[in-house]
């Protein structure tokens, strides 16, 4: 059974027909006692990094996913729910993130002759043998829509990087633990791969 | 390298796809799932769904075809048409949207931009401005092109992309349904001057229109209507075109 975390920050609801549509059942949750039934949690989430935190933490979440990682059950932070996973972001100065990865979660900056927010379909350049990206292959197209990306400290985590106006970490992936920038449920028949890897993962 | 999109607009009243889509071998044009499986398919990168339904009964109707839609389409999404305010907009993307469009509601009412982008973030508020040509620049107009705002559509572009809008959806008034080609002059006075996205719409005919309003006035993404829904062209036809001409486009 698979977890959704339904934490008030966006929609969740494409997510889990991604994830039922792959034939796993998924149950969507800001419980405690449910996600430690589960022994995979997806993090989705769109919004503001401080007001994402401070919604885990006003719901006692946090030590509950800090507790799923460690017990090395599998682990997918989507967008926001991946931000989450670093230290801190320029968005929101203060607030704290799981700190599951070192590094921190900037913003995209105009001056590379780029626009913000990142949004449409952009390629993945993989590095490493990522499980999320068994069968999808190198420079395939996913949906990115966002204005902020993470900088992990350890370039080891990086499983895939996108170029726009920089080189930044689509996919990081460290052991249980996976984040990806863009959305998977968006990005059709490419998203719902890498959505059924995580499923077949144990 | 983020690629440049293709995105075909269908209106919906009372839950139904209008203005005569001619699909061969669809069981039922008028449904928007199964028409937009058909874009799916072909290639499409997001779709939008402009809701002109006028009747009392719209929004809850609209809340069940969102739903239906995100149940079925593994790709994003813009509702717009009608929106007054931020339980309008909530309950959308409850629903399943990726994003909204508003256009009257944000003349009328700028704090809804703000507002909107703080609580649910930038990425999903679209801002769409039905410009006219007045003089050597162009007046904005709402309430479905029927009524002048008395606002420069410049300012306004430059307005909302403070605000917190995250893409604008740029409608040309005078080549809307011309075939004539997009507007190249207003979309590159918006593109421009401000560092969010824009979607060029209003007078695809040829396929030259989409390079030139691509690689001459800086659009993002293309809006198509009619010259899809009528079948001179499909997505893929567009986007092998446009890659010919050196575009990056997801094929």
């Amino acid at each position: 059974m698979i977890a959704i975390i339904d934490y008030g920050m966006g929609n969740i609801h494409s997510v889990r027909k991604a994830i039922e549509s792959m034939g796993a059942e998924a149950l969507v949750t800001n419980k405690p006692a449910d996600i430690r039934k589960c022994d995979k949690v997806v993090l989705p989430g769109v919004g503001a990094f401080g007001d994402a935190v401070a919604e885990l933490e006003k719901q006692g979440l946090i030590p509950e996913l800090k507790e799923h990682i460690r017990a090395k059950k599998m682990f997918l932070g989507i967008c926001l729910g991946m931000h989450i996973l670093f230290e801190k972001s320029t968005e929101s100065p203060g607030a704290k993130g799981l700190g599951i990865f070192t590094g921190e979660v900037k913003k995209f900056d105009v001056k590379n002759g780029i626009k913000v927010p990142h949004m449409g379909w952009n390629a993945l350049k993989k590095s490493g043998e990522c499980p999320l990206l068994k069968v999808v292959p190198d420079n395939s197209y996913v949906y990115f829509c966002h204005s902020f990306y993470p900088k992990p400290e350890d370039k080891a985590v990086v499983a895939a990087t996108t170029d726009y106006g920089i080189d930044f970490a689509s996919i990081v992936w460290q052991d249980n633990i996976y984040g990806l920038q863009f959305h998977p449920e968006k990005s059709q028949d490419v998203g719902l791969a890498m959505l059924k890897n995580f499923i077949s993962l144990c | 390298m983020l690629t440049k999109r293709i995105i075909p607009c269908l209106d919906i009243k009372d839950s139904r796809v209008v203005k005569g889509i001619k699909f061969l071998g669809l069981r039922d044009a008028g449904d928007p799932v199964e028409v937009a499986k058909v874009y799916d398919r072909e290639g499409a990168d997001e779709l939008v769904f402009l809701d002109i339904t006028a009747s009392f009964e719209r929004r809850k109707t609209l809340i069940e075809l969102v739903e239906k839609i995100a149940k079925n389409i593994f790709m994003p999404f813009t509702v717009g048409g009608g929106i007054s305010g931020i339980a309008d907009i909530r309950d959308l993307l409850n629903a399943g949207a990726d994003k909204v469009s508003i256009n009257t509601s944000a003349v009328k009412c700028p704090d809804l931009v703000s507002d909107s982008a703080a609580k649910f973030g930038s990425q999903c508020i679209v801002v769409a401005i039905d410009a006219k040509k007045k003089g050597q620049a162009w007046e904005v107009y709402i309430n479905g092109g029927r009524t002048p705002a008395d606002l420069d559509a410049l300012e306004w572009a430059k307005k909302v992309a403070g605000l917190g809008a995250g893409e604008i959806l740029l409608t040309s008034m005078d080549y809307d349904g011309t075939k004539e080609g997009y507007d190249v002059a207003l979309t590159t006075t918006i593109t421009g001057a401000v560092h969010i996205p824009v979607i060029a719409s209003g007078g695809a005919g040829k396929l030259e229109h989409f390079y030139d309003v691509i690689a001459g006035g800086g659009a993002d993404a293309c809006l198509v209507a009619s010259l899809f829904h009528y079948r001179e062209y499909s997505v893929k036809e567009v986007k092998e075109y446009l890659r010919e001409r050196g575009i990056a486009v997801r094929l």
